[in-house]
């Protein structure tokens, strides 16, 4: 079964056997890890193409090298924010990269919803790095990755995501994928930065970190936008960090065994210590790496690429 | 020439008619409303199975000119609004220049005259430059033909700037009409704040937002002793407000645009940028008060809130797009299907909020179908149903959510001054 879609715009329009099969597609993917020659040949004469409107370190250098190892041509375009505001327009770059002779567009935007205009405009597979406050589903794909390989399951698990849910696409496509896979997720933050009515979307809320905290087998933390606090949304880093920052003497009231998940790069000291972010319990470094593997899986079912026991040797 | 309307039934609740009858107009005048005229020497309209109305006027349009002649024009724009079955239309001055000087009010009057083919109801600016700081020159306005003033697109954020226009437009016997707006509220919003702006991760612009203005509005409304219409009402709350305003006898009235009582915000699901509008597209609770405002009287007046713009302007991320969509060819089609058919608005009604009550706020001099009076008809086919094409639009813009989309009620002549602005059929 292949992907019903030919973009990959956020695990809101996904079903469950879908983010399932990008899962189980990953596993094989991240074997490759261990080889000498980290090199699969599915993506030969492929072109794929990174546009960035926002700074990004991970997300670009992993769709890059998961591009890289699957034997695409990989190029990067970075473009500052300001040359939107200028007027450069979003569908006339979309097909300017699809004459080069694009394959993929991987598009990282700070407005949500661009990905989506771009997948419209061009026959190429649009995928979605992050649009604005919207989704970010690579990152949830990952997320989802990682607690199933540490905890072998994610039915029925008890996942809290903290800190700035009202700007965060993280938060969004994790709710999503989690939903979809039987979790149940309690989102937590101050009252300012929980948007509205996202209990619709299926999850708990809650202010008081220690309940928040309490029963989950699973902790997301969410980098902390610095500036947000210059807009009034909470009163100072110290504050926050006081009432949301996730230090040992938190997780020390956790359940034994819990899962603590940072998309990174994280404000060490203020919405999670070092001590907590390089402890066992964490899992930073390996959703690092793990998002190289499910990169790889959607880009190979994306290209058509069917059941997970196919990927060649 | 003589122009004969034969055969329709003539709807006009403040003549008492319901009825079908014959309508006889020469030199721009109805000059008979009978049963079964004849006059040999007229030209016959056969309108039997049609609904005959006062002339339907849409007091919230954006004509662009002068400034944007790329959106719109006062000749493409009046055509739509011929060909929605609008006899004028008010048009508001957040063109470039702004209508901020009686020298503005003119130009677009005399534009008005060479090109256009209703008739155009100049609105001037509240303050100069639409800046919100400094009164425009309201009574100069006024003389040059302006029937009322708004800095329409943005609210005037000062309270005491707003109360003195208030007070100083009751001279001249002009209502304010107020864009309710707290800008630091929705600030950087793009679509209405709830669950869908949460899903979309677009930017929310709060209810209260508009809901804050038009409570300060009404104070101060009733502070000036002046007459106050809030433009585009979109929340259940301001809805809510405006009912307990008019019971306390304060002069307020409202208008709410077809968008606004048709659709939600759930419209904004797949980011088609024809839906990004301020107000913004609110939640089925706030179309149900809107519904039952217009039932009700609270809402005097729908409006369309025609708002032009290109392709290029719309072809854009959602949170870049311009605000907006055009509104004169689909209004009157939405009405009929959302609130005629429903049974929300009788007929009768319908012509109280798209004819007798703009025609009462901008102060027209509107006696309807009687002997007499200046031939302004609307000639409705209340079940004619046809599927929303905006490549057909006379507008110069396409920016409609509803293409696609299957309505019913079209109009099929409308009169302006005795004149076929526009007749079904012809070319």
């Amino acid at each position: 079964m292949p992907l019903r879609q030919k973009d990959l715009l956020g695990l809101e329009y996904l079903e469950r056997e879908e983010i399932e099969l990008i899962l189980d597609t990953a596993v094989p993917m991240k074997e490759i890890f261990t080889r000498d020659i980290k090199k699969l040949p599915t993506l030969r004469g492929k072109t794929m193409v990174n546009l960035f409107y926002e700074p990004s370190t991970r997300t670009r250098t992993s769709f890059e090298l998961a591009g890289k190892w699957m034997s695409a041509d990989v190029t990067n375009i970075a473009t500052s924010t300001s040359s939107v505001v200028k007027g450069e327009n979003l569908k006339d770059t979309a097909r300017t990269l699809e004459a080069l002779g694009a394959n993929f567009i991987v598009i990282r935007h700070q407005m949500a919803g661009a990905p989506h205009l771009v997948a419209r405009t061009v026959k190429a597979s649009v995928i979605n790095a992050g649009d604005g406050r919207h989704e970010h589903p690579t990152q949830a794909l990952l997320d989802l990755f990682t607690i199933r390989e540490r905890l072998g399951r994610i039915e029925g698990l008890k996942v809290t995501i903290v800190g700035d849910i009202l700007h965060s696409r993280v938060a969004r496509s994790n709710i999503w994928g989690l939903v979809k896979l039987g979790a149940h997720v309690t989102v937590c933050g101050p009252r300012t930065l929980i948007p509205p009515e996202i209990s619709r979307m299926g999850v708990e809320v809650t202010c008081d970190l220690g309940e928040a905290l309490a029963d989950a087998d699973v902790v997301n933390v969410l980098r902390l936008q610095l500036e947000r606090q210059r807009k009034g949304l909470f009163p100072s880093i110290r504050e926050y960090s006081d009432l949301y920052g996730l230090t040992r003497e938190r997780v020390d009231k956790c359940k034994p065994g819990v899962l603590i998940l940072h998309p990174g790069p994280a404000n060490l000291g203020v919405e999670i210590t070092e001590e907590v972010a390089e402890s066992p319990s964490a899992a930073v470094h390996e959703q690092v790496t793990n998002g190289v593997a499910c990169r790889m899986a959607v880009l190979y079912l994306l290209s058509g690429g069917g059941k997970p026991g196919e990927i060649a040797a | 020439m003589k122009l004969l309307l034969k055969g329709g039934r003539v709807v006009d609740p403040r003549n008492g008619l319901n009825e079908t009858m014959d309508v006889l107009i020469e030199e721009g005048k109805v000059l008979a409303v009978d049963i079964a005229i004849d006059a040999e020497d007229a030209r016959v309209l056969d309108v039997s199975g049609k609904a005959v109305l006062p002339g339907l006027i849409d007091m919230h349009v954006h004509l662009r000119e002068p400034g944007r002649e790329d959106e719109e024009t006062i000749e493409t724009g009046t055509l739509a609004a011929a060909r929605g079955g609008f006899v004028a239309v008010a048009c508001m001055p957040n063109t470039d220049p702004p209508l901020d000087t009686g020298a503005a009010v003119r130009f677009v009057l005399s534009r008005a005259r060479e090109t256009g083919h209703v008739r155009v109801l100049p609105v001037g600016a509240i303050t100069k430059g639409l800046g919100g700081a400094e009164l425009a020159e309201i009574g100069e306005l006024r003389r040059a033909g302006a029937v009322a003033i708004s800095d329409d697109g943005r609210a005037v954020p000062n309270s005491r700037v707003m109360r003195h226009a208030m007070e100083y437009a009751s001279m001249f016997g002009m209502p304010v009409i107020s864009h309710a707006e707290d800008v630091e509220l929705s600030a950087g919003g793009a679509v209405n704040e709830g669950y869908w702006s949460t899903r979309l991760g677009l930017p929310g612009i709060p209810s209260a937002a508009e809901e804050t203005m038009v409570a300060r509005d009404i104070f101060l409304a009733e502070l000036a002793g002046a007459r106050l219409h809030i433009a585009h009402v979109s929340t259940a709350g301001s809805v809510e407000l405006i009912r307990r305003a008019k019971e306390k006898g304060i002069l307020v009235t409202c208008e709410a645009t077809p968008h606004h009582f048709t659709l939600t915000d759930e419209a904004v699901a797949g980011y088609d940028t024809n839906t990004k509008v301020n107000p913004p597209l609110r939640t089925a609770r706030d179309v149900e008060a809107l519904r039952q405002g217009l039932a009700d009287g609270t809402i005097d007046v729908i409006a369309s809130d025609h708002a032009p713009h290109t392709a290029e302007e719309k072809e854009v991320e959602y949170e870049l797009a311009a605000f907006g969509m055009i509104g004169l060819e689909t209004s009157l089609a939405l009405a009929v299907t959302e609130l005629v058919r429903p049974g929300i608005l009788t007929l009768g009604q319908l012509v109280e909020r798209m004819s007798y009550g703009p025609a009462r706020i901008l102060g027209l001099d509107w006696p309807g179908i009687v002997p007499g009076a200046e031939a302004n008809i609307t000639v409705l086919d209340p079940d004619a149903s046809f599927v929303v094409d905006p490549a057909g639009f006379a507008s110069l813009s396409r920016n409609t959510p509803f293409g696609g989309r299957r309505l019913f009620g079209k109009a099929v002549a409308t009169v302006v001054a005795g004149r076929l602005a526009y007749v079904a059929g012809a070319s």
